[in-house]
């Protein structure tokens, strides 16, 4: 069966793609431009102070730590759950992919509730723990588990497809020919999946540093020990400090901006080498 | 597959410590949250959930969700439709940007939309004379609403609206069907099911929406307030139970919904994969 080829649009085609790209201007493009004149609206000078402003330097610093430490723990564990689902065949295979997903369909505050009744000075584990003199709850390695939780499908969801298309003889070769098993995934597997795998930690670098509902149950949000990005602008918001808000979103948007353009560059990459495998 | 015949490695490896990581992140808490919400008991739970201010919420978050998908039903069809069938200036773009909703922070969406929508902002303002107020009102919720889903009725339409061959129209189109015949008897058929998949998602993911809604919502009780904000709001107070018991049934309705989308998923076979 072959594909759609877009065409050039006849007058309702116009109609249609007019109407496409006045919506997008105005929920996308709009907002996205609002907050780098926003940000700027005090000038460069006010920008600098906010930016360095000590609350504000104590949420970047918590917010890269939170994602320095969930990107590798997902990337680990959604590759190797990738690779698990998509190369055996086994009992319970369907219930492990929906246990992968199931972080989606739960609400940011749901999650944060699980966490806080898990880790809280009540349960039996935070009461434990803090026997121990560990504090979680209302810390930063609670954030991080949460994170690790709001963020867990994302490398997962992006490689299954992938390496599912992929089938696994070309690792079959390699076992047959002798390879062990981390040369045989050095050599052939990541290669192939490269471009999907650096999208998908991307993604999940995304999310956590802009994650905000479930941090903000179980972070108890204490300014400069406990407060991320996404949560200062929030504080900032409330304090009517609209430019500083706007230029904690910034950051945030810049970040997600750079996640679409990395996507498409690696898209293209992607592309190029399944169209490169078929020739 | 008996295990004699895996020539690959790695099985016992990647299932054990997947499902330790599955079990240790997802599986105990949410335990702990079915766990919480069993100990209380039917009088309490009924006691809860009947609260005539969660009722609202549950009214409000329904309503706009409702309508917020209903939207983007509407806006998906018709971008997913032009970027697959024309070819025009600044597609690439529009393509890239429909995931931004996905990369932006809810935060950083509710607080911009908030300003946008405000008596004072850029889209606001067209709108004072017409005394429509979006920033602060249930209208807010929705705009927040469907902001945060946009992407999800788009990018499950676009792969089958791709394989939609054009021979199927062009035939129908030989033999005299009106474009509205072609529309409603050959496209929409083949891309019901993913519109239903790209709609359940959409909806809920409204239903659990909480950065995004509460910057934009003016947050009043009865009127604007959404029930993640009332779990939100039993949790500050120390509420658990109340706050379980309403997770309990957020939760429970979303992964029904998610149910659902797995059903048609594997009903309709591998051409829906993202």
């Amino acid at each position: 069966m072959q594909t759609y080829i877009a065409q050039k649009p006849g007058t309702g085609g116009k109609v249609l793609i007019g109407l496409g790209i006045f919506f997008v201007f105005l929920l996308l493009i709009l907002p996205l431009a609002l907050i780098f004149v926003a940000a700027f609206r005090g000038g460069w000078e006010l920008f600098a102070s906010n930016l360095l402003d000590k609350d504000m330097l104590a949420a970047i610093r918590l917010t890269l730590w939170v994602a320095l430490l969930t990107v590798p723990v997902n990337l680990v564990f959604g590759t190797l759950i990738a690779w698990c689902v998509t190369k055996f065949q086994f009992m319970g295979r369907k219930l492990l992919i929906a246990f992968i997903d199931a972080p989606y369909a739960i609400s940011p505050v749901v999650a944060g509730l699980c966490y806080l009744l898990l880790y809280g000075n009540q349960s039996w584990l935070g009461g434990w723990l803090n026997e121990q003199g560990i504090q979680i709850i209302f810390a930063w390695p609670v954030i991080v588990l949460v994170t690790i939780f709001v963020t867990s499908p994302y490398v997962a969801r992006e490689l299954i497809p992938l390496m599912e298309a992929q089938g696994s003889e070309e690792e079959e070769a390699a076992m047959v020919l002798g390879a062990n098993g981390l040369r045989m995934f050095l050599r052939v597997t990541l290669p192939n999946i490269k471009w999907a795998l650096l999208y998908g930690t991307v993604l999940t670098t995304a999310r956590a540093v802009g994650e905000f509902g479930s941090v903000a149950v179980v972070s108890g949000a204490i300014r400069g020990h406990t407060n991320t990005l996404p949560l200062h602008v929030q504080l900032l918001q409330q304090d009517y400090n609209s430019i500083g808000a706007f230029t904690a979103a910034l950051l945030l948007a810049s970040i997600a901006l750079l996640t679409l353009i990395l996507k498409t560059l690696f898209e293209f990459f992607q592309n190029r080498k399944l169209s490169g495998s078929a020739h | 597959m008996t295990k004699s015949t895996r020539v690959l490695p790695g099985f016992t490896l990647s299932l054990g410590l997947g499902v330790f990581y599955l079990s240790i992140i997802v599986l105990l808490p949410a335990i702990t949250l079915v766990m919480q919400s069993l100990q209380i008991t039917w009088d309490k739970f009924v006691f809860y959930i009947t609260d005539p201010r969660l009722l609202s919420s549950f009214r409000v978050t329904f309503l706009a969700a409702g309508i917020a998908t209903f939207f983007n039903l509407l806006l998906g069809l018709l971008l997913a439709w032009i970027l697959v069938r024309y070819q025009f200036p600044g597609k690439k773009l529009i393509d890239t940007l429909i995931d931004l909703p996905f990369a932006l922070p809810t935060a950083v969406a509710g607080l911009t939309l908030s300003a946008l929508f405000a008596e004072n902002g850029w889209i606001g303002q067209w709108l004072v004379p017409f005394d429509i107020k979006i920033s602060y009102t249930f209208c807010g919720i929705i705009i927040a609403m469907i902001f945060t889903s946009i992407p999800f009725v788009i990018r499950t339409l676009q792969p089958v609206l791709e394989d939609l061959s054009p021979e199927f129209e062009e035939a129908a189109e030989t033999l005299g069907a009106t474009r509205r015949q072609v529309f409603l008897r050959i496209i929409l058929p083949h891309i019901t099911p993913a519109l239903m998949i790209g709609v359940a998602l959409s909806f809920v993911r409204s239903l659990g929406e909480f950065g995004a809604v509460i910057f934009i919502a003016g947050n009043m009780p009865y009127e604007t307030e959404v029930v993640s904000l009332m779990i939100f709001t039993y949790i500050g107070e120390y509420n658990y139970p109340a706050a379980s018991a309403v997770a309990m049934l957020i939760l429970i309705t979303s992964l029904l919904l998610l149910l659902i989308v797995q059903l048609l998923q594997n009903y309709y076979g591998k051409r829906l994969k993202r």
